[in-house]
């Protein structure tokens, strides 16, 4: 356990499992023994197909849930419940349809710092509806607002409660290409901006390409496993734009395809040798590398 | 469109009221068959027998006495003769006061069935027991206890109110959206904080609805409910102009009675668009 110590593991998920009653009695593992951690500052995307547990792990990470088995530490502390250390972006934008914009994000403030004046939670929200671009309209109503709109809102209320790690749970899949793109720009710029750790899933392979540090792949469930974490080798000052004349970008991407094609279905009955639940194997595809030289390596 | 729509509905409707004006004043001016009598004995039996003339009034006999009664409407010349406006505030004044007695109640109490699925499932048995019951037949035994006609009369209000808001409430409150709850979860509202920002507001057009029933009943039992225990109010009024044979005022008191209830629901309605919010 003495690596788990490192001051570079600022979320640590250790052995988690989840399991669920089956209609006809006995229970189903949606996943168990589940190990791996993010670092400070870092932006981890998750991916895997419906029904491996994404979700669930970001409502353990949340502390919406907690796992039936195991624990999920963070900052050294294991997840007891919800914390305002850790702010959420739901995939539905959960905003509160009977405040504005301002009020939805102030709701936030406030409960973060419950003895500031009301100027000083208004300018608080106010900074970070300004950041999301969406000033002129706080005093709209979310009804009154597009979808992009109202996951900016969304965004804006989760990062005004500056959290030590914002969790996003397929936070635009609601939404259009191109609003898509513009949102992306947005949380990628103001992660970078502020070392924002972040974790998000996604089932969107390029939005995992150009948001994350890292990428978990998780198999099919049930019994899913992380099978290996992916550690992007594109440069940080990638561009959404060109991001595919970087010259990883096919390997990577032919990489991440390929497990979510087959390898995510097939990995449980062909484990590699020496494949450890508690260790999954880091891989960086490059162009160099031949597509599954990184598992070798690990 | 719209204004156009609104316009042809209120012709239409204009057109409707002149008709049955018109057949109401045709069906009662007619003159039935005159028998003629002994002077003594037709004093004894009215103007039906002795001019043909209907004891039903016509709409320009109720448009009198409407006048009559809107040119003074708070005589007090004893217990048997008191304008229809201390009547009308008599009624309004006991629907208003059980009513708010069974909001105090009924809103907290449904705020707790809708948070406890406990408290949900040990309640129901007796709520779905109790609802079902006519409000009057409470009425003795209100009597009985409080020894008390005009209390009585509000306590039949407030149990007959009490129901749908409660109901209401409890679903208003657990059907309040999983992830405004993770929401508040998330950002750790403390529970008072929750129920006040989250809660209640997300419940409120449930809880209004409820409420505009409850009104709706209430005001339909309180004329009955005057009529049992008799004395004040527009339910005793119309009781009593029965008695006094005045279809007039019983007709008005009709129409009173319509117009006030309307006013009350649309009062409450107006309440509820102001809570709700368009998702």
């Amino acid at each position: 356990m003495s690596d788990y110590m490192n001051a570079d593991r600022f979320i640590s998920i250790e052995g988690i499992a989840r399991h669920y009653p089956k209609a006809g009695g006995g229970q189903t593992t949606i996943f168990d023994d589940l190990w791996f951690s993010m670092n400070r500052g870092e932006f981890s995307c998750i991916i895997g197909h419906s029904g491996c547990g994404k979700t669930t792990v970001l409502n353990i990470l949340a502390g919406l849930e907690l796992p039936d088995e195991g624990v999920a530490i963070v900052d050294g502390k294991a997840i007891e419940g919800p914390s305002l250390d850790r702010a959420v972006i739901f995939q539905s934008h959960a905003l509160l349809p009977w405040r504005t914009v301002l009020g939805n994000v102030s709701f936030a403030v406030s409960s973060k710092w419950p003895d500031w004046s009301a100027d000083k939670v208004r300018d608080q929200a106010m900074r970070f509806i300004e950041k999301v671009g969406l000033k002129g309209s706080e005093l709209k109503r979310p009804s009154e607002l597009s979808g992009g709109m109202k996951q900016r809102v969304g965004i804006a209320r989760a990062l005004s409660i500056e959290p030590k790690i914002l969790l996003m749970d397929e936070p635009f899949s609601a939404l259009d290409a191109l609003t898509r793109g513009t949102l992306q720009d947005e949380v990628r710029r103001i992660c970078l901006e502020t070392g924002q750790t972040a974790f998000m899933i996604t089932h969107d392979v390029d939005e995992a390409i150009y948001l994350a540090d890292r990428i978990i792949l998780m198999t099919n469930g049930p019994g899913a496993m992380v099978a290996e974490v992916v550690e992007n080798p594109l440069p940080r000052n990638r561009g959404r734009i060109d991001l595919h004349k970087q010259p990883d970008y096919y390997a990577l991407r032919n990489h991440l395809i390929d497990f979510l094609v087959t390898r995510s279905r097939s990995f449980k009955d062909e484990i590699p040798p020496g494949y450890e639940k508690r260790h999954p194997p880091v891989v960086r595809p490059t162009a160099t590398t031949a597509p599954n030289a990184g598992l070798s390596a690990a | 469109m719209s204004s156009n729509l609104t316009l042809r509905a209120s012709v239409l409707s204009f057109v409707i009221f002149v008709l049955f004006i018109a057949a109401w004043h045709i069906a009662t001016r007619q003159i039935g068959s005159v028998a003629t009598m002994d002077p003594e004995y037709a004093k004894l039996m009215g103007l039906t027998a002795t001019t043909g003339k209907s004891a039903m009034p016509g709409p320009f006999d109720v448009a009198a006495k409407i006048w009559e009664h809107l040119k003074n409407p708070f005589y007090d010349r004893g217990p048997n003769d008191k304008g229809l406006g201390i009547q009308l505030a008599y009624s309004i004044g006991r629907v208003m006061l059980g009513y708010c007695l069974a909001v105090c109640v009924a809103i907290p109490t449904g705020f707790v069935i809708g948070m406890s699925p406990l408290m949900n499932k040990a309640l129901n048995p007796f709520i779905q027991l109790l609802k079902p019951i006519s409000p009057l037949a409470w009425m003795p035994l209100a009597l009985y206890t409080i020894k008390d006609s005009a209390v009585s009369a509000i306590f039949v209000i407030f149990i007959c109110s009490l129901w749908p808001m409660m109901i209401n409430t409890a679903f208003g409150v657990s059907a309040v959206r999983k992830e405004w709850l993770n929401v508040a979860r998330t950002l750790e509202v403390r529970p008072l904080r929750k129920a006040f920002t989250v809660i209640l507001p997300a419940a409120a057009p449930t809880i209004l609805t409820g409420m505009r029933i409850s009104i709706g009943i209430a005001w339909l039992v309180i004329v009955a409910a005057e009529m049992l225990v008799g004395g004040t109010g527009i339910g005793y009024f119309v009781w009593n102009e029965w008695n006094n044979l005045s279809i007039v005022n019983v007709i008005i008191s009709i129409l009173v009675i319509g117009l006030v209830g309307m006013l009350l629901d649309q009062a409450l309605a107006r309440v509820a668009r102001l809570v709700t919010y368009p998702d």
